[in-house]
Order: structure tokens, then sequence, then C-alpha cells
């Protein structure tokens, strides 16, 4: 496999020093998509993102077609942008946000041209505090040259965006926690059904939540069709994706990538993309998706970055962000942290995430500081199973939402893999790697 | 008497006229009391909350379920360093650990200048610069331990203070259109 010359769909200001400003945007083609949007119908441009196969970029990969066409129409409804981006080691639309915001924008007015809402919600992490500004700056702007607000481009049509300031809570990424907490209230998941935000959104109204690297294609995807989308990647993997690499590479990074048409091994070791493993180090595992997502090893390395081919070989794609682990990585301390990570933030609604959250850090910590039993791997194992009944990938949920049963992902595989690993920190009342 | 300033809840009540429900500026009105206070005071929580027709206990109840809202005082700069996995893999362990002994003080404390609060923080999706700090949630780019001691200087002098305003200036760019 190759790295293709595929266009860059979204990163194609990335080389600018003022790729946010509203100058550079209107000098490289900035709101002409949103001027020819406006000209059709709202039917035909939700029917160009159908043609593009336009999978959501946020972590389950729904076709955003397809969610659009389940609005019922003729409804007060909202369109919310999900920007929460904080599921770790993910930091692409953080790239977005903050270096090309009117892209972010004007895929949005798109968005919500083609449903016919009258108010979008921007919900942005509050830790982009550099990114709500230069969002809040792209809207003032775009409000200023008739691209929003009431009657776009002399459309006759009218929205209202609001840029809204997360606090700080993991959670929140999930869309019905996105929407509760949009509301005021704490981030508690809802219960689906019924609460599927198309039925009983935002407000109890009908509602689409899309990602920000979901909203991002839109221009282009218009000023050149659907089909030209569609025509790259493979299968149902439509288009470019963004792809976030982090971990024991030599150059980290966000990659815009043709989906499927490269692979693991091309993200991590071609000179100009991940480089390698740092300090000539060999590659031990990868996360392929965010921690929610089952380990690969080095087997795995010659898979195609597509979300089929990902899910077929028991794992996922999910927000696109890949973690390098190499020989000189703990893979006890690696699940601890993630685990750590889950246990705090546990909304605490359902029981089996709250306490098995807790547990599984406790015993990680256990084997890690030296003081684990051989015994500890298969009381892991279980307490997995309690959340995740059969530890099946994707995962049995016994919980309101999919957090909980994510959690088993990163101890489970690196029991699979790595359980000689474990058994030397039980043996030696150490970790090896300190 | 109100405690927030005649500024300040002007911009509140332009914020709660942006939502079909004023619930729903809960959130951004606490964040803009700590852009008055540093961290969201007892008494801000009493205006918010008349402000959007809820209970002061709610507001506490909601505000404490999000990182960011501080319930109790913190310094002027509040260093956020990430230990999450992209991290934990280039350092931020060590870095942080680096961080308390440096300042001598420990996770969630503040320096007795009031200058510092540390908190280890979760992925702060600036995994490629890792490992990544923030202050005041402003990023400052991947840190060693020499650098983040020139940071603290820095911020001590008050140099970087045009870059990272003080804690709870989350959002400088106002809305300028109005609400429609
Ligand atoms: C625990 C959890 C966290 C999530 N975090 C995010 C997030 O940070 N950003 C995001 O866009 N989607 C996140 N999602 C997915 C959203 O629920 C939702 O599927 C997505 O925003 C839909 O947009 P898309 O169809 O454009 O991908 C998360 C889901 C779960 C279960
Ligand atoms: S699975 Fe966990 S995070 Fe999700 S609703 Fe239940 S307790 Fe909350
Ligand atoms: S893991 Fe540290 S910023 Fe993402």
């Amino acid at each position: 496999m190759a790295i293709t010359e595929a266009p860059k769909i979204v990163t194609s200001r990335m080389g600018y020093e003022d790729s946010h400003t509203i100058e550079r945007y209107l000098a490289t083609g900035g709101y002409e998509a949103l001027r020819k949007a406006v000209k059709m119908t709202p039917e035909a441009v939700a029917a160009e993102v159908d043609a593009a196969s336009l999978l959501g970029r946020g972590g389950a990969g729904f076709p955003a077609g397809r969610k659009w066409s389940m609005l019922r129409k003729a409804q007060t409804t909202y369109l919310v942008v999900n920007g929460d981006e904080s599921e770790p080691a993910t930091f692409k639309d953080h790239l977005l946000v903050e270096r090309d915001p009117h892209q972010l924008v004007e895929g949005v007015l798109i968005a919500a041209y083609a449903l016919q809402v009258t108010k979008v919600f921007i919900y942005l992490r509050g830790e982009f505090a550099l990114g709500l500004e230069r969002v809040q700056q792209a809207l003032n702007d775009a409000y200023d040259k008739g691209a929003a607000g009431s009657d776009i481009f002399h459309s006759g049509y009218s929205v209202d965006v609001v840029v809204h300031p997360g606090a700080g809570a993991y959670i929140c990424g999930e869309e019905t926690a996105l929407l509760e907490s949009l509301e005021g209230k704490r981030g508690f998941p809802r219960i689906k059904p019924p609460f599927f935000p198309a039925a009983i959104g935002l407000y109890g109204e009908p509602t689409v939540v899309n990602n920000v690297e979901t909203m991002s294609n839109l221009p282009w995807i218009i000023n050149n069709g659907g089909a030209a989308f569609a025509a790259l990647g493979a299968g149902r993997s439509t288009g470019t994706r963004l792809f976030a690499l982090s971990g024991r590479v030599k150059n980290p990074g966000v990659y815009e990538l043709e989906m499927v048409k490269t692979t693991f091994r091309d993200l991590i070791y071609a000179p100009v993309l991940g480089g390698g493993i740092l300090d000539g180090n060999d590659l031990k595992a990868f996360i392929p998706g965010g921690v929610s997502a089952p380990w690969f090893g080095p087997e795995h390395l010659d898979l195609p970055l597509g979300q089929d081919e990902v899910g077929e070989a028991g794992s996922m794609l999910g927000s696109g962000s890949i973690v390098v682990m190499d020989s000189s990585t703990c893979a006890v301390r690696a699940a601890l942290r993630i685990t750590k990570f889950f246990a705090r933030e546990s909304c605490g609604q359902c029981t089996p995430c709250r306490e098995g959250s807790g547990w599984l850090k406790r015993v990680l910590n256990r084997i890690e500081s030296g003081e684990g039993r051989e015994e500890d791997l298969d009381l892991l194992l279980d307490v997995c199973d309690n959340i995740a009944p059969g530890l099946t990938w994707p995962p049995q949920q016994t919980t309101i939402c999919v957090l909980g049963p994510s959690i088993p992902s990163s101890i489970h595989s690196a029991i699979l893999m790595f359980r000689d690993e474990f058994l030397h920190h039980v043996k030696d009342g150490a970790c090896p790697y300190a | 008497m109100n405690h927030l300033s005649p500024e300040i809840r002007a911009r509140a009540l332009e914020i709660v006229a942006l939502y079909p429900d004023a619930r729903s500026a809960l959130v951004p009105l606490c964040h803009l009391a700590q852009e008055q206070d540093g961290w969201l005071r007892p008494e801000a929580m009493e205006e918010i909350a008349q402000i959007v027709g809820v209970t002061p206990a709610e507001v506490r109840g909601t505000a404490s379920f999000y990182d960011m809202i501080h319930l109790e005082p913190v310094g002027k700069y509040v260093i956020s360093i990430c230990t999450n996995i992209a991290c934990l893999l280039r350092g931020g362990e060590d870095l942080l650990n680096h961080a308390q002994s440096s300042l001598g003080i420990g996770v969630g404390a503040t320096t007795s200048d009031g200058m510092v609060t540390l908190e280890e923080a979760e992925c702060l999706a600036d995994c490629g610069r890792a490992p990544c700090v923030q202050v005041n949630h402003r990023y400052v780019g991947s840190q060693t331990p020499e650098s983040f001691d020139s940071l603290v200087e820095k911020l001590r002098t008050g140099e970087l203070s045009d870059s990272i305003p003080p804690h709870g200036t989350l959002i400088r760019v106002r809305r300028n259109v109005g609400s429609r």
C-alpha cells in the first residue's frame, strides 16, 4: 500500500500561518460552498451528503446523510455540533477548531440549511480556550459577511449559531450527555430508547448531533459533489479522514489520509508520516481507535485504515486515534492509566460501570506496584465480564451508555497479549519496567 | 446588592438570551463568574441561580460535576499536566512528579503565594505534543522539567500575562452580533 495523492479535504489550509482568519478563508474559496448550497433545495444539499456516504467522524461512524433523513420534517429541530473531543489520544478536532474555524462554521451552516433548522449550538470542550475564541471570531465574521444570521446570502433562510463552552467532563462527548449538559445539567447520559436525539433531543425536540470533523467535510462535498467524495476510499469508508497518531513514534501528529488506501504500517513507519518508533525500538502494540478500542499487535500492521476492515479484525477505528506502544512500554501500566481514566470519568449512574471501574483500577494498581497475586488476573477478567458479558467486540451493553462496556478493552487486550508480563509483576513483586 | 459586577451581569443576561431555556446558560455563567472571581463563590452561585431560575443548590450540584468550575479558590494560574496514555508514554508522570517537587505542592494544591495551582489532567486533546501542559486552559506545548521551571518563572514575573489571562478568563472574543 502507499500514501495516495488524494486531495486534502479538511486540512488544505493548514500550511498557512493565518489559516484561521476570514481573509485567508475567503482568499482560498471560503463560503463558495454555502453560496452554492443556499441556491439548491435543502433536499438537494442533503442528497449530496448522502451520495458522499460520509460516515460520522465522532466515533460511532454512522452515515451522516442517513441520520439527517431520520428527522421528522416540519418540526422545530436543532443541530448540535459535538466538539467535546475528550476520548484520550484524540486530537483532530482540536486542529480543525483552532486552525480552520471558518471551514467548520461553513460546514455547520450547510448542514443547518439542509436540515432547515433555525438554531444551532456548537458545543466545544471548555479546555479549548483558544478554539472557543477562534470559532466565536469566525462566527462574528460570518454574520458580518451575511453568511450567518438572517437571510443568509439573500436566500431568505435565517439561522442563529451559538458557541457553547463545556467545562471539563469526558462523558459530555456522549451525545445524550452532551444534550443534558447543554440544557444546563450534569452530563448524565440518557437511556436509548427512547432518548435517541433524532426523536427526543435537545429540550425534547428532534435534534441532529454531528461531530466537528463530520461538519468540516461539508464545504468540500458541496463544492466537488458527493460522488467525488465517494470515489475516494473503498467500501463503506469513503473520503479521507484525520488520523491522530501519538505515543512512541518519531512524528506524532494529525494526518489526513485517504480511507482504506493506507495501512497502519504506513501511518506508523512512513518517513512522511509517523517516521517509525522512537529510539529504534520495536513496536509492542497499538490502539487503533481511541482508548475504548481493543489493542492490536504487530501482526495487524498491514490492516488498512478503514472502518469495516478494523471492525472485522476485532477492534474499531473509533475516533481515528492511534496510540503506539513500544518495547519500553509496560502493558500493565498502560492498562492501569486507561482504567484510572474511566474510573474518574464514569458518571456513576450504572453500577457495573461505577463499581467495576473502581475495582479494576484497584486490582491493576496492586499488580503494577508488585503486590498482586496470580489469581488477580482471573479476578480482572471476571470483573470485565460483569461489565461486558462474554467480552465480545463490539461489547454487550449492560449500561446506559457505552462508556461502561468500553472499560474492559484495554485490560482484556493487555492480558490476552501480555499475560507473561502481568505474571512477572506478580513473581518479581515489582514492575519490570520501573 | 448584586455580587456580579454590572458589566459581567449584563453579559450574563446577554448569554441567557441566546438559549430557548435560561437554564442552558448555567455553565457559561459559572465560567463568567470565574472570570470575575477566579472561582465560583457562593454569592455568585446565588445570583446565577436567580438569573437562570433554579435553586443555588442546583447550581452547586451541577457545577460540581465539571472539573473546570472551582468551588474553592485556586491560584492565578492553574497548570494542568496530562498523564493520560499518550502523555504517559512520553513522560507525563515524570513531569507531574517534577512539577510537584519544583513547586513544593501536591496535586490539587496551590502555592503559598497564590500564584499556581497544580492539576493532573485527563487527555487535553494535544497528544501530539506530549506531555501536554495547559496554563489556564491555554496550550503551552510539551514541556521538559527545565522548560517547565522557566515557564513557572515567566508566569511569576508576569512575562506571559498577555497570552495567558488570569484564571477564569476563558474567552476574550465576545459574540458581537446580539441575540437573534
Ligand atoms: C463515552 C462517549 C464519548 C464520546 N465522545 C465523543 C466526542 O468527544 N466527540 C464526538 O464527536 N463524539 C463522541 N462520542 C460519539 C457521540 O455520542 C456521537 O455518536 C457523535 O457525536 C455523532 O456525530 P457523528 O455522527 O458526526 O460522528 C462519544 C460517545 C461515547 C459513548
Ligand atoms: S455506562 Fe458509565 S458513564 Fe455511561 S451512563 Fe452508565 S455510569 Fe454513566
Ligand atoms: S493523552 Fe495527554 S493530551 Fe491527550
